[in-house]
């Protein structure tokens, strides 16, 4: 257990806590860039993927995990991204002005979306945005002279000033420089009131209201926000795989994306990291698995599917609260390393007392 | 001199009258408590007055400009703040945070400019946190600064939800039964406060209340109030001393023999 | 009178599939009211239902009637299994953990179901007593089969709302819904009110898959049609059985005017459509009642 003795109150805003904490992340990131000098380029490939999934998780974080509002439809934004930034870039505008807009574009639908629904509640609003989806996805499909329809389309190398993003290491770096930039916005919101503006409403929308928080705008602002970095995300991936149709955006894939950030933890940035550091790497590690087992089993196409699905079910039973809520607990096992006791965090099961009808 | 009055407030539910015609007159800087028995309304005033529900009849005025075009969250911002009989507070958040939370009306960031924390967001956040600092001076909540609210005992939340709605730097303080769940002792300590408020912040404060001795003791004006319909309104000696009053509380039978 | 003629035909076609969705809503509705959570595993228990009911016709070559009541006990059964062994462990826990872990569930059948010898991937058919049975009425054709799904659905919401109103176990229920920690109190076992609702709705499931079966055939993918009936038992308002099948209905006869009198496209997605214009108009579905919390 460390104690800060705080002199300022700049101490309270800053970006990092305790100065070994920025040392970590510092080397965290050192070691992101030394990665692709020791790993082979499919590995590198996933690695891309992690980061790509992260910016759309961070996305949907700041709007399921810590504005409380749950979306079933995220790959529709992330669809309205790629197509944006895939059309865009295909009629000469330079990628540097094609990503930020293919965020915008996404945050201008969500909020065309978002401002009718938004007053609806948990579960309606999950059902809601899994229809703006589905409708989305329709007009992808039918709008054929931008979107090419089930045609699909290709989607050209990113170029900046010049310089080509055409390898799996330049990609890479690209996503990871995204990444990070849109982790340093997220976290800026955050700790500013726009972000406890958000917290306030997901734990009591009646006292945030009384505090003065305009819930309309405020649930608003998070759809259009996490529509922006879902949009990013978006950008991203098309020029990752080069080819987009309708079918890569569909309601499985907002499924996993809300998945991802559950898993991850939700209400930390971490968690929608983690989550993609999850879902990315556990058909790998199936994959690898599958040459220990015997080959009446290994040749099942259905294997891996499974294998997540069961996967999936253990880490809820194991940790409900996500990985970010396991890592919590692990870091506070070897902080008070003798203190510790299994029932440190146990909490009592309560019974559901909602008054439902 | 009038500084918040309601004029003929009615409002019902379904067949159910919950306010009949209700009226009062709560004066610059005093401490006016609302009584009656359970299910006489008085809740229902700080909802109409919060405007979760929209008034049938009549009208709340707070200095003159009345309430009634205003939406929710516009109540806070013309310096009402209130707190709840079951406490709603930000459970995840340290205490500090929900302090700070209070601050959200004198925003003045756009969410573009705090994406980039730019040097005024930060200039905003330390004057937040220094306000912050205050209250938590004023009551006494220094040991639970950084705690999350979740893990705090009932009393010192409610005091976190006082501090809250003093962050927002009210004209006009709405508490809904504040001393339900205290012990002798908080109970003190929150008639001490509320002293200060009035003599120190210039805060009018509108209460609803059970309990009597701590009414007595703080509060300069009552409206009694049972089945949405006024019975009294006057000096707290006065009011807590009316036959009607007495009924309402006691019943018919108990009044005749005592 | 020709146009009349089609018009009823799209209509009555409407209505058998929207039977369809309501029993698949009816399964989620049930669920969602005692555990506040969507079940995705829905669709893929009426796709495991459908599987076994064509293992047991074509395979074991019993009469349609012996394997539809072997597939509902069949089905109840890994409906209580999965609650002993996944669900009731979860008692307590955030609900968005749980919806999560339904759809762990759904991954885990679909695939579990592809991997099994003589059911796999492909598609499959099986005959039914109704097969090749049409009532003619004027113009009008009806095929049995499409009456066997109504008469049945009927039933079934029938049998549920008795169930509810009037027998001990189903008021238990449905005060467990309201609140659980009250219910315990007087008595009611919680653990055996949620393993008997998994129980029902999955031999609901059940029954919704050997009634879809003849209709869009036995494949791994017909669970996907719990996707269409979340937006019916949404437009009931997620609470009421009797919502649910409205709900079914609306969606049901939509879509099949949509497929037959607007441009191709439009019969996706017009149930969210009608969905999304009912939640701006009324956040709580058709029959669900508003809930303002008190404060």
């Amino acid at each position: 257990m460390r104690f800060l003795m705080k002199t300022d109150y700049y101490q309270d805003i800053r970006l990092f806590k305790y100065r070994s904490t920025f040392f970590w992340y510092l080397a965290l990131v050192l070691g992101c860039v030394l990665l692709p000098k020791i790993i082979d380029e499919y590995m590198l490939s996933q690695l891309t993927f992690i980061c790509i999934y992260a910016v759309a998780g961070v996305g949907l974080m700041l709007l399921t995990g810590f504005t409380g509002q749950i979306s079933m439809g995220h790959a529709a934004f992330l669809a309205i991204g790629s197509y944006t930034s895939a059309v865009l870039t295909a009629k000469g505008v330079p990628f540097l002005l094609a990503l930020p807009a293919s965020g915008v574009t996404a945050a201008l639908v969500g909020i065309v979306i978002g401002r009718p629904i938004l007053h609806l509640t948990g579960l309606y609003l999950a059902i809601a945005t899994m229809g703006a989806a589905f409708i989305i996805e329709e007009i992808l499909v039918r709008w054929e002279s931008v979107t090419n329809g089930n045609m699909g389309m290709m989607v050209d190398t990113p170029t900046i000033f010049g310089f080509g993003f055409d390898t799996e290491i330049r990609f890479f770096y690209l996503s990871l420089v995204v990444l990070i930039l849109v982790l340093l916005l997220a976290k800026n919101i955050l700790r500013s009131p726009t972000g406890r503006a958000f917290i306030a409403i997901r734990d009591s929308e009646i006292a945030a209201e009384a505090m003065g928080i305009n819930l309309a705008s405020f649930k608003t602002q998070s759809f259009a926000i996490s529509a922006f970095f879902t949009g990013i995300a978006g950008s991203l991936y098309a020029h990752k795989i080069f080819f987009i149709n309708p079918e890569s955006y569909t309601i499985m894939q907002s499924i996993e994306l809300l998945a991802i950030v559950i898993i991850g933890g939700l209400g930390s940035l971490h968690g929608a990291v983690y989550g993609s550091i999850f879902f990315i790497f556990l058909p790998q590690l199936i994959i690898i698995s599958k040459d220990y087992l015997p080959s009446f089993v290994q040749d099942q196409t259905g294997l891996q599917p499974a294998l997540f699905g069961l996967l999936i079910i253990l880490v809820m039973l194991f940790e409900p609260m996500g990985i970010y809520g396991r890592w919590l607990k692990t870091k506070f096992y070897f902080e008070w390393f003798p203190l510790y006791k299994k029932d440190s965090f146990k909490r009592e099961k309560k019974y559901q007392k909602a008054e439902r009808h | 001199m009038a500084f918040f009055q309601a004029q003929e407030i009615s409002i019902s539910f379904g067949g159910l009258k919950a306010l009949d015609r209700v009226s009062f007159t709560v004066n610059k800087g005093e401490i006016f408590s609302i009584i009656g028995p359970n299910g006489a309304g008085k809740t229902t005033i700080f909802n109409c007055i919060n405007r979760f529900y929209d008034l049938d009849e009549g009208v709340f005025l707070l200095d003159g400009k009345s309430l009634s075009s205003a939406k929710t969250h516009q109540i806070a911002d013309m310096g009402i703040a209130r707190t709840f009989q079951n406490i709603e507070l930000f459970k995840n958040m340290t205490v500090l945070d929900n302090l700070i939370l209070g601050r959200h009306r004198k925003r003045r960031s756009n969410i573009l400019t705090e994406m980039f924390f730019f040097k005024p967001v930060q200039r905003q956040e330390i004057n937040s946190r220094e306000k912050a600092e205050e209250i938590i001076d004023f009551l006494d909540l220094e040991a639970h600064r950084d705690q999350l609210v979740v893990n705090l005992p009932y009393g010192v939340q409610k005091t976190v939800e006082l501090g809250r709605a003093l962050a927002m730097e009210p004209t006009l303080l709405l508490l809904d039964e504040p001393t339900s769940g205290l012990n002798m002792e908080e109970s003190e300590d929150l008639a001490f406060w509320l002293d200060d408020m009035k003599e120190e912040l210039g805060i009018t404060v509108l209460m609803v209340e059970h309990n009597m001795r701590f009414v007595k003791q703080t509060t300069d004006r009552v409206l009694a109030i049972d089945f949405g319909q006024t019975i009294i309104e006057g000096e707290t000696n006065e009011v807590l001393n009316h036959p009607d009053v007495m009924r309402a509380y006691l019943g018919e039978e108990n009044v005749c023999n005592a | 009178m020709e146009f009349f003629n089609e018009l009823t035909q799209t209509i009555l076609n409407g209505v058998a599939i929207g039977c369809i969705y309501g029993m698949v809503a009816l399964g989620f509705v049930l669920i969602y009211k005692s555990t506040e959570v969507i079940n995705f595993a829905q669709g893929e228990l009426l796709m495991l239902g459908a599987f076994i009911s064509y293992s047991l016709i074509t395979q074991l070559h019993l009469s349609y009637w012996t394997a539809l009541v072997v597939t509902i006990l069949a089905m109840g059964i890994v409906g209580a299994i999965l609650e002993r062994v996944v669900l009731r462990s979860l008692v307590g826990e955030p609900t968005y953990a749980i919806v999560i872990v339904t759809i762990g569930i759904s991954y885990f059948i679909r695939s579990i179901v592809s991997m099994i010898p003589g059911w796999g991937t492909d598609t499959y058919g099986f005959r039914t007593p109704f097969t090749d049975k049409f009532l003619r009425w004027g113009d009008v054709v009806i095929s049995y089969e499409y009456l066997s799904i109504v008469v049945l659905a009927l039933v079934l919401i029938a049998a549920v709302f008795v169930f509810f109103g009037y027998s001990r176990m189903g008021t238990a229920m449905r005060a467990t819904s309201q609140n659980q920690l009250a219910a315990v109190y007087m008595g009611i076992s919680v653990t055996r009110v949620f393993s008997l609702t998994w129980t029902i709705a999955a031999a609901l499931g059940g029954i919704g898959g050997i009634l879809l079966a003849p209709i869009t055939f036995v494949h791994m993918n017909m669970g996907f049609i719990g996707l269409k009936a979340v937006p019916a038992a949404v437009l009931g308002g997620f609470t009421s059985p009797p919502g649910a099948i409205v709900g079914g209905l609306i969606i049901g006869i939509t879509e099949s005017l949509a497929g037959v009198y607007l441009e191709e496209g439009w019969k996706d997605i017009a149930a969210w459509i009608i969905l999304i214009a009912v939640l701006i108009i009324r956040p709580q579905g058709l029959f669900g009642i508003q809930e303002k919390k008190k404060v």
